[in-house]
């Protein structure tokens, strides 16, 4: 499939005028849970600057804080892995799993919680190549891996289905009635349909929400309780994270738990907060410490600090192109306005189009827990995109002869005359083709006036 | 917005309502923005005149253009050197330079970074004011006699709310205030308009309007329907970009409101 950008997905997307604003309404719900959540602590403006400022520091100092860790986890029986991209990330989860359950006559199965990290190194179909059975068993993950689909939202996967999408996806694949719509009776089937995997499973897999130095233990937060289950059951845990997911000590912990539910769906506090420092004797514990973009990420100035993301979700909650364009639209692992400043450092020329997807609006940046810049670095980003070439050539020449008229007065006045004179003379058909003009498909241009302001001006004041 | 460029109606306004003694001798220039000179040229003269009524001297430089937003805004700012350029030799020697937009304003207070810091160009990026942040914090006039029986609809524009904090973001707090909604709210017989949504963007957002078409248009869509359903008649806010895209809605719904630029109201024009 040829690669699309973001203005046509959004608009294939905005084509269904009912569904678009389901998809608005039901995200803006979650960004007003959020602040329902949010206004009535009195230090969460604090909070956020104390959460920005620890991961700022974490970053600064990353390369000692990953040593800490790495070595208080090993002290911990803990079994450490370093990947620097993708391929070594899903070669090593793989072996892990293939040395761990030496299974006769089947595949080794492995149950998953959810990982963001895992989605962008497309772990689940290399494993399957590979003869083994995933299953993510958080509801959304799950609901979205039987459609094939890539997760639409970091925390809310299956957002951009209704029940009634559910219902045909359980019919098909977990028997379920045909025409069942009913939430309580479709979890309850995909219930059922999961207790039998994480009973059967050799290897959980997990991702990690803050790896603390200081004591070598991780936290995973969930609201399915899924992480556990699979983890208590099964014989091996392996834990993903990014580089970027460390923090320096237990106590700073707390600004993030605080922080984290409150902003991504605005409970105080997610149903599970789950530490994990050792295995249990008998068990093994792995913790794979994946690079995959990051360091370059950290290397960059202008947009380090996209490295403190939690993956909150509050950004795509928040953003009013978000709502409308859906999170398929932007075509990377992270959606949203934080996905349009990860993705171009990962592939500038693949995701060219993100950065533009915003009007700069500033909600991101003012929603986000840690107080990423995010709209400054779409901003940014821009600039990279237009000096790396990649701008369309019809825009770049447009742009050019814009600042040169612009720096003219005179040629810019008579410019301007002569634009007005046109849109005055012109048929309405012409000046408002479609296919000409886009900004006509649903809006009316401006009556062109006969004097600029700067010509009444001269007339009346000079 | 009218288009009848020079009919304006007189006010029941004194000429001169006050006037801070340091502002005497202090040379204020009007900066109106390349879109608003071409199109709205009727903001252009409310500003003026406004301005002029509350006491303030201003000069208009002929020779101003624009300040290089949107090649900056496509991802070209190197491009737009020469327009900032431009625009500091026209305006170096103002000692505040005012201009009825809050996206203007925030663009050369932010972005004017990538042209070389003469004292010139340090000294623009400090006194550029949009005008209502003007009006209140340089002049210090925190009313305006104006009768305005309207129910009032405002657009929070974002570069002036969240890029200026002329108002509260809803980010960071419940309480809905701001600079252009403390004029609005004392003018005499006003009503505003109370939105589910408070200060989403409109989807304007400069290029973004027309590389974006689809989601630019039903943002549009979706603010007109907030205010329809809120019933605002006369719809404000303190940029005519945003306006203009929300006026281009408006008209093709044959919705029934009626689009104006704050300096409009503030100047006493009627609907």
């Amino acid at each position: 499939m040829s690669h699309q950008n973001h203005p046509e997905l959004a608009e294939a997307f905005n084509k269904d005028f009912e569904r678009t604003t389901w998809h608005d309404e039901t995200l803006w719900f979650v960004r007003q849970k959020r602040d329902k959540a949010v206004y009535p602590i009195p230090e969460f403006q604090d909070l956020r600057t104390l959460a920005s400022e620890i991961k700022d520091h974490t970053l600064s100092n990353l390369d000692n804080y990953l040593i800490e860790f790495e070595q208080n986890a090993i002290k911990n029986g803990v079994k450490v892995h370093w990947a620097a991209d993708a391929v070594e990330h899903n070669q090593i989860v793989m072996e892990i799993i293939k040395n761990s359950c030496k299974v006769e006559g089947r595949n080794p199965r492995l149950v998953k919680s959810k990982s963001m990290l895992t989605e962008e190194c497309h772990l689940n179909d290399f494993l399957e190549k590979n003869n083994i059975d995933v299953v993510d068993t958080d509801l959304g993950e799950r609901i979205v891996q039987f459609r094939n689909e890539p997760p639409s939202h970091i925390v809310l996967p299956a957002i951009h289905l209704k029940k009634e999408d559910v219902g045909e996806t359980f019919y098909e694949h977990l028997g379920t009635a045909k025409g069942e719509k009913d939430p309580q009776i479709l979890t309850e089937a995909a219930r059922q349909h999961l207790r039998g995997k994480f009973v059967a499973a050799d290897v959980a897999l997990t991702g990690v929400n803050f790896a603390i130095a200081e004591t070598g233990s991780f936290v995973v937060c969930t609201n399915e309780g899924n992480a556990d289950l699979g983890v208590n059951l099964a014989k091996v845990h392996i834990a993903c994270m990014g580089i970027e997911k460390i923090i320096p000590d237990l106590h700073h912990l707390s600004v993030y738990t605080r922080l984290l539910a409150r902003s991504a769906t605005g409970q105080p506090v997610t149903t599970y907060t789950s530490h994990f420092t050792k295995p249990v004797e008998g068990k093994e514990m792995h913790i794979v410490i994946v690079d995959n973009g990051r360091t370059q990420q950290l290397g960059r100035e202008d947009f380090r600090s996209s490295l403190k993301c939690i993956r909150c979700g509050a950004c795509m909650n928040t953003c009013p192109v978000y709502r409308r364009s859906g999170g398929h639209s932007y075509d990377f692992t992270v959606p949203g306005p934080i996905g349009a400043i990860l993705s171009p450092n990962i592939d500038l020329h693949k995701h060219k189009s993100l950065p533009f997807a915003s009007t700069l609006c500033g909600s991101c940046s003012d929603v986000c827990p840690v107080k990423i810049d995010i709209h400054v670095q779409l901003y940014k980003w821009r600039q990279i995109v237009g000096q790396a070439n990649e701008l369309p050539a019809a825009k770049k020449w447009a742009m050019k002869g814009m600042a040169k008229v612009l720096s003219m007065p005179k040629v810019y006045d008579l410019s301007g005359k002569l634009a007005r004179g046109a849109l005055r003379i012109l048929p309405h058909g012409l000046t408002h083709n479609e296919s000409m003009n886009p900004w006509a498909k649903a809006r009316e241009l401006p009556d062109a006036p006969k004097q600029s302001f700067k010509e009444w001006y001269e007339e009346n004041r000079q | 917005m009218l288009n009848t460029v020079g009919v304006f109606i007189r006010v029941k306004l004194p000429k001169l309502i006050f006037r801070p003694l340091e502002l005497k001798n202090m040379k204020v220039a009007l900066f109106i923005p390349c879109y608003v000179d071409q199109f709205y040229p009727n903001v252009g003269v409310a500003t003026l005149q406004l301005l002029e009524k509350l006491g303030v001297e201003v000069t208009f430089p002929m020779k101003q253009t624009c300040c290089g937003q949107p090649m900056a805004n496509g991802g070209c700012e190197q491009d737009s050197k020469g327009v900032y350029e431009h625009f500091v030799d026209i305006f170096a020697d103002f000692d505040y330079i005012v201009t009825p937009s809050g996206s203007c304003t925030y663009h050369i207070k932010k972005h004017y970074d990538i042209i070389e810091q003469t004292p010139a160009v340090q000294k623009i990026r400090k006194s550029v004011y949009e005008l209502i942040d003007f009006i209140e914090n340089v002049l210090k006039i925190e009313e305006i006699p104006v009768d305005f029986p309207h129910k009032v609809g405002l657009h929070l524009s974002c570069h002036g709310q969240r890029g200026l904090r002329q108002a509260n973001a809803s980010e960071i707090t419940g309480v809905r205030d701001g600079q252009i909604s403390k004029l609005l709210r004392k003018l005499k017989g006003i009503e505003l308009t109370e939105l589910d949504r408070n200060d989403e963007c409109c989807g304007f957002g400069g290029m973004f309007c027309v590389t974006e078409e689809a989601v630019s248009a039903r943002m549009g869509q979706d603010r007109i329907s907030d205010h329809l359903r809120n019933g605002t008649k006369v719809l404000t806010g303190g940029d005519v970009s945003c306006l203009m895209h929300l006026e281009g809605i408006v008209k093709r719904q044959n919705a029934p409101i009626k689009v104006m630029h704050i300096a409009e109201i503030l100047n006493g024009n009627q609907p």
